[in-house]
C-alpha cells in the first residue's frame, strides 16, 4: 500500500546534520581553522572573492570551509551574502600604475621601465609533488626572498608604468578613450544586450575561471583568433579611495590585490580602423592570472564589432552567448535544478508520448 | 543553509526594502502590461538559482506581516523545496504559513495551480525556469525581444504546425504557451496544459518571477489567456485517464505512483491539500486505507 510521500521536514533536518558532520570529517583530526584556510588556500580564496565579487578574504575562507572546498558553493555563499551588504559607496578607479607590484612580466618586452618581477609564480617550478610537505610541522626556509631585480625594488617605485603606454607614446597602439561615464552595474540592473565594454568586463571579471579559460583557449586555437601577446601581467596591492562629499576630499578606505592583464594584439586594420596594435583587458581580484590572461583575450575577441573585424561565428565573438553563460551560480543552479522533482511535467510527458504510441499503432494496424 | 539565519540580521522578508520596491515597480510594470516580460535586477538568494529565486523574490516583495503563506512543489506541500521555501519565509518573515489553498493570501507555486479555484484577493507565485515562449525557437535575447515588439509569432505557429504535421497533434505537454488579452505570447512556466484554462479569468492576481533570467511578468485578475492552437486542431488538456485512487476525484491532476516492481502502479491528486481535503470529507478512492501502523 502506497503511503503519500511525506516527512520532507524531517527529512531536510536530518540531511543538514549529516552534512555538517561530513563537513568536519573525522573528529580525531584537528579542524581547519579560518586563518589556515586564508592564509595556506590562498589561491583557492581569491577565486572565491573573484567570482563571489566580494573582497573579503576571512568571509571567502570561512566560505570555503562551510563549503567543503568546493569553490562553487563557496562562490555561492559570498555571493548570497553580499547581495544583503548596503551600497555606501562608489570607490573613485583604482589606479593599476600605482600599485605597489609582487610581480610585474611582459611577454612583449626584454626589459622595461619597472623591471620584470617574477614574484611568486607557479611557472617555473618543477610539478613534482613534494613530499617534504607531507610531513607536518616544519617551516619553510626562513630565508627572506631577495629583492626583485630591475631598477631596485618594485615596491620602492612609486608607479609602474604600463608598457602599453610605451607602445602608445609612438601611436602604434589603439587609444584607450579616456571616459567620465559611470560604468553599469550588473548586480543592480538586469543584463542589457548588446552590453558596453565596461559591463562584458565586469561579467567576465565574475565569471567562472574555467568557462573564461575555455572560451580564451578556443580563440587562441582559431575560433575566434587575435594574436594576443601578454604585453603585461601585473599582481599586487592597489588603494581603495573614496570621495567624501561632505570632506571635499578623498579618503583611503583600503587595499585590495588585484591581477591585471593587458595584452597586445595584432591588427592588420580593418575598413574602419588603420593597422595598429590593439588591446584586450583583464582585471581580477587577487593573484588570479589564468583568469586575467583568460579574461583579456576574451575582451578582445569580443570587441569585433568596435573594430570593424569579421564575425566568423566564433562561440567567443558572441557577446550573448559568453555573457548569458560565463556565471557558475546561474550556470550550477540551472544545471542542478533538473534534480528538482518534475513528477508534474514528466506525467505530462507520459500521456503524451503513451498517446502517440497508440495512435500510430492504430495506424499501422490499419495499414496492415 | 539557513540554519543559522539569525531573523533579526535580515529585513522583513529577507529583501532590503530599496530592493523590494524595486521588485515591486517590476511586478506593476508587468501587470500594466500583461503577458509582458519586465526585466528586473533580480538578486542572489539564499537558495540556488532554478530553486525558484525568481518567486521567492516576488513573494517577498508582496508579503505583507498578516498574510497567510502557502507554498508547492509539483501541486504538493510537502515536498522537500516546498518545505525549504516555506521555513525560509517563516524564518525571515515570520508570517503564517497554511497547506490549505483556500485560507492563504499567497501562493508560492512550483508547476502547479491548485485543484481548488482561487479568489478575488489571492496572489499566486510561480516560479518560472524559462520566460521566454520562444526561446528553444529562437535562442537569442535580442532576437526573442524584437519578435515580442512587433508581435511575430509566425515561428511559434509555424511550431505548432509542424507537429500537427508530424503527430496528428500539438506536441506540448506543459509549458503551453498562451496568448494574453491578444498581444504577448506568453510561458505559463512548466505546468501541464491541464492547468492552462485555469490561468485565464481568473480573480486571483498571478504573479510570474524567473530569477536566473531577470525577469517578471504578470496576469492580472480576470484577464483573457488563450491556449495557441488552430481551428480545425483545438487545444485540448490532458490528464491520466483514470481516478484519483486515494480521494476518487475524477476531474484533478494525477502523478503516477509505481508501487512495485511487477508494472503496478497507482495514480494520485498531485494537489496533496486538494486530496486530503476530499478524503477528510469522507470521499475514498480505490486504495485508498488508513496508514498502516508503524508506517514512517
Amino acid at each position: 500500500m502506497y503511503v503519500a510521500v511525506k516527512g520532507g521536514e524531517r527529512a531536510i533536518d536530518n540531511a543538514h546534520e549529516w552534512l555538517a558532520e561530513e563537513r568536519r570529517g573525522d573528529p580525531s583530526v584537528p579542524e581547519l581553522t579560518i586563518p589556515q584556510i586564508r592564509e595556506q588556500m590562498k589561491l583557492a580564496v581569491n577565486r572565491v572573492m573573484a567570482e563571489g565579487s566580494l573582497y573579503d578574504p576571512d568571509l571567502a575562507a570561512l566560505a570555503i570551509k562551510q563549503a567543503r572546498g568546493d569553490l562553487i558553493e563557496a562562490v555561492f555563499l559570498i555571493r548570497a551574502y553580499r547581495t544583503t551588504l548596503p551600497r555606501l559607496a562608489s570607490s573613485r578607479p583604482v589606479d593599476t600604475g600605482a600599485m605597489a607590484v609582487d610581480r610585474r612580466i611582459s611577454a612583449t618586452f626584454k626589459d622595461l621601465p619597472g623591471g620584470q618581477v617574477l614574484g611568486p609564480t607557479f611557472d617555473y617550478t618543477h610539478r613534482l609533488l613534494d613530499f617534504a610537505l607531507m610531513a607536518e610541522g616544519t617551516t619553510p626556509n626562513e630565508k627572506v626572498p631577495s629583492p626583485p631585480v630591475g631598477q631596485g625594488s618594485a615596491e620602492s617605485e612609486s608607479h609602474v608604468p604600463h608598457v602599453t603606454d610605451f607602445l602608445n607614446r609612438d601611436g602604434l597602439i589603439e587609444e584607450e578613450a579616456l571616459s567620465e561615464t559611470m560604468p553599469p552595474d550588473l548586480t543592480r540592473e538586469p543584463m542589457e544586450l548588446p552590453a558596453n565594454r565596461a559591463l562584458r568586463l565586469q561579467a567576465l571579471t565574475r565569471g567562472d575561471e574555467g568557462f573564461v579559460l575555455s572560451m580564451a583557449y578556443s580563440t587562441q586555437r582559431g575560433y575566434g583568433r587575435t594574436h594576443a601577446f601578454v604585453g603585461e601581467l601585473r599582481t599586487g596591492k592597489v588603494a581603495v579611495e573614496v570621495d567624501i562629499p561632505e570632506l571635499g576630499f578623498t579618503v583611503e578606505i583600503g587595499e585590495i590585490e588585484l591581477t591585471e592583464c593587458e595584452t597586445v594584439n595584432q591588427f592588420k586594420g580593418s575598413k574602419t580602423e588603420p593597422p595598429q596594435f590593439t588591446r584586450g583587458y583583464g582585471l581580477v581580484m587577487g593573484q588570479s592570472e589564468r583568469k586575467a590572461i583568460a579574461m583579456s583575450l576574451v575582451d578582445r575577441t569580443l570587441r569585433w564589432q568596435e573594430l570593424g573585424e569579421d564575425f566568423t561565428g566564433a562561440p567567443a565573438q558572441d557577446e550573448e552567448f559568453v555573457l548569458m553563460h560565463c556565471d557558475n551560480i546561474q550556470a550550477t543552479g540551472f544545471l542542478e535544478h533538473i534534480k528538482l522533482p518534475h513528477y508534474v511535467d514528466f506525467q505530462a510527458e507520459l500521456e503524451l508520448v503513451r498517446k502517440l504510441r497508440a495512435e500510430a499503432g492504430a495506424m499501422q494496424e490499419a495499414a496492415e | 543553509m539557513t540554519r543559522h539565519l539569525a531573523a533579526e540580521a535580515y529585513n522583513f522578508a529577507y529583501l532590503d526594502e530599496q530592493t523590494k520596491r524595486m521588485i515591486r515597480r517590476a511586478i506593476l510594470k508587468g501587470i500594466a502590461v500583461p503577458g509582458y516580460q519586465v526585466p528586473f535586477a533580480s538578486r542572489e538568494m539564499p537558495m540556488p538559482y532554478g530553486w525558484g529565486t525568481g518567486g521567492v523574490q516576488v513573494t517577498a516583495a508582496c508579503l505583507v506581516p498578516e498574510d497567510r503563506l502557502k507554498v508547492i512543489d509539483q501541486g504538493a506541500d510537502d515536498t522537500t523545496n516546498a518545505v525549504s521555501i516555506r521555513r525560509f519565509f517563516q524564518r525571515t518573515a515570520g508570517v503564517a504559513v497554511t497547506e490549505a489553498t483556500a485560507e492563504a493570501t499567497v501562493i508560492q507555486t512550483r508547476h502547479r495551480i491548485p485543484e481548488t479555484p482561487l479568489t478575488k484577493g489571492q496572489i499566486l507565485v510561480y516560479q518560472v525556469p524559462i520566460p521566454e515562449p520562444l526561446r528553444f525557437l529562437e535562442p537569442r535575447e535580442t532576437e526573442t525581444r524584437k519578435m515580442h515588439e512587433l508581435e511575430e509569432y509566425g515561428l511559434m505557429h509555424v511550431k505548432l504546425y509542424e507537429d500537427i504535421a508530424r503527430h496528428g497533434q500539438i506536441a506540448t505537454s506543459y509549458a503551453y504557451p498562451v496568448k494574453v488579452e491578444g498581444r504577448y505570447v506568453m510561458d505559463p512556466s512548466p505546468i501541464p496544459k491541464f492547468d492552462n484554462p485555469k490561468l485565464a479569468g481568473s480573480p486571483a492576481i498571478q504573479l510570474f518571477g524567473a530569477g536566473r533570467e531577470q525577469r517578471i511578468y504578470a496576469l492580472p485578475p480576470w484577464t483573457r489567456a488563450v491556449s495557441l492552437d488552430f481551428d480545425d486542431h483545438p487545444f485540448e488538456t490532458s490528464k491520466a485517464p483514470h481516478d484519483c485512487d486515494l480521494c476518487g476525484a475524477k476531474n484533478s491532476y494525477l502523478d503516477e505512483v509505481i508501487t512495485d516492481d511487477q508494472g503496478g502502479r497507482m495514480f494520485v491528486c498531485s494537489d496533496t491539500d486538494y486530496c486530503a481535503g476530499r478524503r477528510a470529507r469522507g470521499m475514498k478512492g480505490r486504495l485508498w486505507a488508513p496508514e498502516p501502523e508503524g508506517a514512517a
